[in-house]
């Protein structure tokens, strides 16, 4: 009996597999944020007011307003479909999480879906206060000394909201409230992939805190998969 | 022939106008204890004694604005500082009210209490005119605050513990002087430059007099500024300790909180749990 249940078990596993790999793939939209020019050059944080988390750096972090990798690559840009997508239906039931650590923000950018719960964690020795200054959506500024439990919140319509700490000015981050499931942050590489996509004509729209947003549109007829790259001209100041 | 077009017209516009007036009535009113605002005489009082600063679009862009620190309430953004309501939420019909009696110490917002209360709930239903928000949003819950706990010594040392450990300090200074290390580099929600409260000069507060409306300060929040809410991280009657040691604070105020420490040899004992 054992023996079969474990076999059943199995065949359900590899069935539900098979099911993931057949599910509608679509075509993909892929490929690399890069910026051109010079950017400003990020200012090392002081952070000597804060000896609890200066002490967390043995190089002293810089500020995250733009951030830079090999080949031109720009991190932190929020690639997604801003219109032609099916709409992101109801909100995903995982949280994200957004959290304070070493006076900084991980992840610097937060993506959410509108209504998704975010989650505010304060992993460090001293208190934040978040403030979001949201414009469409309501702003509030909650403090959260060591050791408070998560802060949970949503947002109920789309914005990109700059978030900060006033007790601890150099910190600066986004909430990106997003209608579509369809996004991508660049990370090291300044790579995105938003696969999973229907048929159809797709407005892509990528989104960096300093340099603004660039759009294109893009055709997707079956499951290919669709080349697109972004050069965002870099501001020297 | 010709005629009938017109009154059909009428006859749409009419129907329209019917179906438009319950949405606006509730937005277009105020209600304060057993006063009922009306915005359209409330337009009469703005456009006499508020526009000025304020504007015509109740955005804070009125002529006298660029001579104005801090900048005058923009109506349009709806984000106010003294609520009883939850940070993040709109305030009260009274909370409006409360403001407008008030003023707004350290600012250019004067006390309008000359003005009769009737005409003040007048202003509270026109400034809800201006933003959205009033019509696809509701006042948030206002916060319960118990009734305050007796004042001792105790209660003033716990209070200071607790100064301590939220770090209230970071901007309002250990002595509560508004000079903490973040002091110099606050600002408010439109990016300009703005300071913390300096409880040692013994001034009125922005949003009140009295230990209940400080007890609302910390707990709300002030939205619009760095002062956040502190209503997840104290327990109610932890925060009339925290009321009582910040009124201790301003020391050049006589009050029943610095008599009884002054009686008890002047200096709050925050009990050492940090071992320095």
């Amino acid at each position: 009996m054992r023996s079969k249940h474990v076999f059943m078990a199995g065949v359900a596993v590899l069935a539900a597999a098979a099911m993931a790999v057949a599910a509608p793939s679509g075509g993909t939209i892929s490929g690399k944020v890069t910026y051109e020019g010079t950017p400003a050059k990020q200012k090392v944080i002081d952070m000597s007011k804060e000896p609890s988390c200066a002490k967390q750096y043995t190089t002293p972090p810089t500020g995250e307003a733009v951030v830079t990798g090999a080949g031109n690559s720009l991190h932190n840009v929020v690639v997604y479909i801003s219109a032609g997508a099916p709409d992101g239906g109801s909100a995903p039931a995982q949280a994200v999480t957004f959290t304070q650590k070493g006076c900084r923000y991980i992840p610097h950018v937060a993506v959410l879906q509108v209504n998704q719960e975010l989650k505010v964690v304060n992993e460090d020795q001293t208190s934040h206060n978040i403030h979001p200054l949201a414009k469409a959506n309501r702003e509030w500024n909650k403090s959260q000394p060591p050791g408070s439990p998560a802060i949970s919140e949503k947002f109920d319509k789309e914005e990109f909201i700059p978030v900060k700490c006033n007790v601890h000015p150099w910190m600066h981050g986004t909430f990106a409230v997003l209608k579509t499931s369809h996004y991508a942050v660049t990370g090291d590489s300044g790579g995105f992939t938003l696969p999973n996509l229907p048929p159809g004509k797709y407005t892509i729209t990528a989104w960096h805190e300093s340099y603004g947003t660039q759009t294109q549109d893009v055709t997707i007829t079956g499951g290919e998969t669709k080349s697109v790259n972004f050069v965002f001209k870099a501001k020297a100041y | 022939m010709k005629t009938k077009v017109p009154s059909k017209r009428l006859l749409c516009l009419s129907a329209l106008a019917i179906l438009a007036l319950p949405s606006l009535g509730s937005a277009q009113e105020s209600h304060i204890g057993k006063l009922t605002g009306h915005a359209d005489s409330g337009k009469q009082l703005y456009r006499r004694f508020c526009i000025g600063c304020h504007g015509p679009r109740g955005d804070g862009q009125g002529e006298n604005a660029p001579y104005v620190t801090p900048q005058p309430r923009n109506f349009v953004a709806a984000t106010f500082k003294c609520r009883s309501t939850v940070t993040g939420t709109l305030p009260t019909d009274e909370d409006l009210f409360n403001a407008i009696t008030r003023g707004f110490n350290t600012t250019n917002m004067p006390s309008w209490a000359p003005l009769t209360e009737q005409q003040r709930a007048d202003l509270v239903a026109y400034v809800k005119t201006f933003s959205e928000r009033w019509k696809n949003e509701k006042p948030g819950t206002p916060i319960e605050v118990p009734a305050e706990t007796p004042v001792t010594l105790e209660s003033i040392n716990h209070g200071k513990e607790l100064f301590q450990k939220l770090e209230c300090w970071k901007c309002h200074g250990p002595e509560g002087r508004g000079d903490g290390p973040a002091a110099s580099t606050l600002t408010d929600s439109n990016d300009q430059p703005i300071r913390p409260y300096n409880f040692s000069a013994g001034t009125r507060f922005k949003c009140g007099t009295t230990n209940q409306d400080l007890y609302k300060i910390f707990i709300t929040g002030v939205d619009g500024t760095p002062m956040p809410s502190f209503a997840d991280v104290i327990k109610p009657n932890e925060a009339w300790d925290l009321v009582h040691y910040l009124r201790t604070l301003q020391v050049s105020r006589k009050g029943p909180e610095s008599d009884l420490l002054k009686a008890h040899g002047g200096a709050a004992k925050a009990a050492d749990k940090s071992g320095k």
